[in-house]
């Protein structure tokens, strides 16, 4: 070109690289987009139950009257009222709602150490990080008693539709209600359980790998936003299980 | 959030944490969630219990995703990258509740 001016300007083009897009780093861009799949996958697990809750028969009788049948989606207050060392009462929820508080106040130390990360102190994240995974490690617990509970079943067990007398659920027989009803119990709180496990793997990771000074020498704590990214995540997967599995 | 600041600390020295504004969300969450709770042992089952519902678990996602995952303060691209998406999932909701609807009258 002939009419090229010789003044070096500085090229800010977004193209030329060295730029993070959306001011947000490789990892913490990737861990938003795996996240939004994520939750495309949940959102296709809860949708199912609700297409499968409306397509079914509802209860219309009263609450007091409430029995186990086949022939209507089940009551979740009068499925999931029990509650460890108190066999035989009827606690509707409080069980699900101690997971939940266990759920937050996890997230809430995962924020925590984040928070601490920022300030490079090291014990602080070394601190919130182990209460984190103790969180994750009980809301598990709390979940595997759910399910053995959940399987094992009542006393009085209920009619399946051949007229025998079924004690729990597995994947084909359901004494609460329709099969279906158990299959989507096991594969959304399954999945979400899954998910914590595998949180809590991580979360382990990122405690030994600050206690090690692992991210004391690369001169960032990052690795704990990405963790407690996915972390937080799991947490609002629970409050959407919450809401359509056992409130609404 | 203001205690997201990026200070780095000198050797030795330590910075106060700043943790007002994540026990403020902390506190939002529980009481979001003890409403419910009330509301689901006092309230006759019916729409209007479903949209308190409902209502809640927006507001509880809202903190979590703003506060806790940070995304008020990411840029505006990366804000409507995450949010936009998620249109396809009210339209799957809106489609498939009415397919449910449609599958019961026909049962």
């Amino acid at each position: 070109m002939a009419t090229a001016t010789a003044t070096p300007t500085v090229n800010r083009s977004p193209w030329r690289g060295g730029i993070e897009p959306m001011s947000a780093s490789y990892g913490k861009l990737m861990m938003w987009f795996f996240l939004l799949s994520d939750a495309f996958t949940f959102s296709a697990l809860l949708i199912t139950y609700g297409l499968e809750r409306f397509s079914s028969k509802a209860y219309t009788g009263t609450i007091e009257a409430y029995e186990f049948s086949q022939a209507y989606w089940p009551v979740p207050e009068k499925v999931f009222n029990a509650l460890p060392f108190l066999h035989g009462f009827d606690i509707p929820l409080v069980f699900v709602g101690i997971m939940t508080f266990v759920l937050i106040l996890s997230s809430v130390t995962m924020v925590l150490a984040v928070e601490a990360g920022h300030r490079m102190d090291r014990a602080d994240v070394e601190k919130w990080m182990l209460w984190t995974i103790v969180g994750g490690a009980a809301f598990l617990g709390c979940q595997a008693w759910e399910w053995s509970h959940f399987i094992t079943g009542t006393e009085a067990g209920g009619k399946l539709i051949d007229g025998t007398i079924f004690h729990g659920a597995n994947l084909v027989h359901n004494q609460y209600g329709p099969p279906l009803f158990a299959d989507l119990f096991f594969f959304i709180t399954g999945f979400h359980g899954m998910h914590v496990t595998s949180g809590v793997l991580l979360n382990f990771l990122v405690f030994y790998n600050a206690s090690q000074g692992v991210y004391e020498r690369r001169g960032h704590y990052e690795m704990v936003e990405k963790v407690g990214l996915y972390w937080h995540f799991v947490d609002l997967v629970w409050v959407f299980v919450f809401t359509f599995f056992y409130l609404i | 959030m203001a205690a997201q600041t990026q200070t780095l600390a000198a050797p030795g020295e330590r910075i106060k944490p700043q943790t007002k504004e994540i026990w403020r969300t902390f506190w939002i969450l529980l009481v979001a969630t003890a409403i419910e709770f009330i509301i689901a042992f006092t309230f006759a089952h019916g729409l209007f219990r479903i949209s308190i519902f409902l209502g809640l678990t927006v507001i509880k996602a809202f903190y979590i995703v703003g506060n806790f995952m940070h995304l008020r303060h990411e840029t505006k691209g990366l804000i409507w990258a995450i949010i936009i998406p998620t249109v396809f999932v009210m339209w799957a909701i809106a489609v498939f509740l009415t397919e449910g609807t449609a599958i019961h009258a026909v049962r």
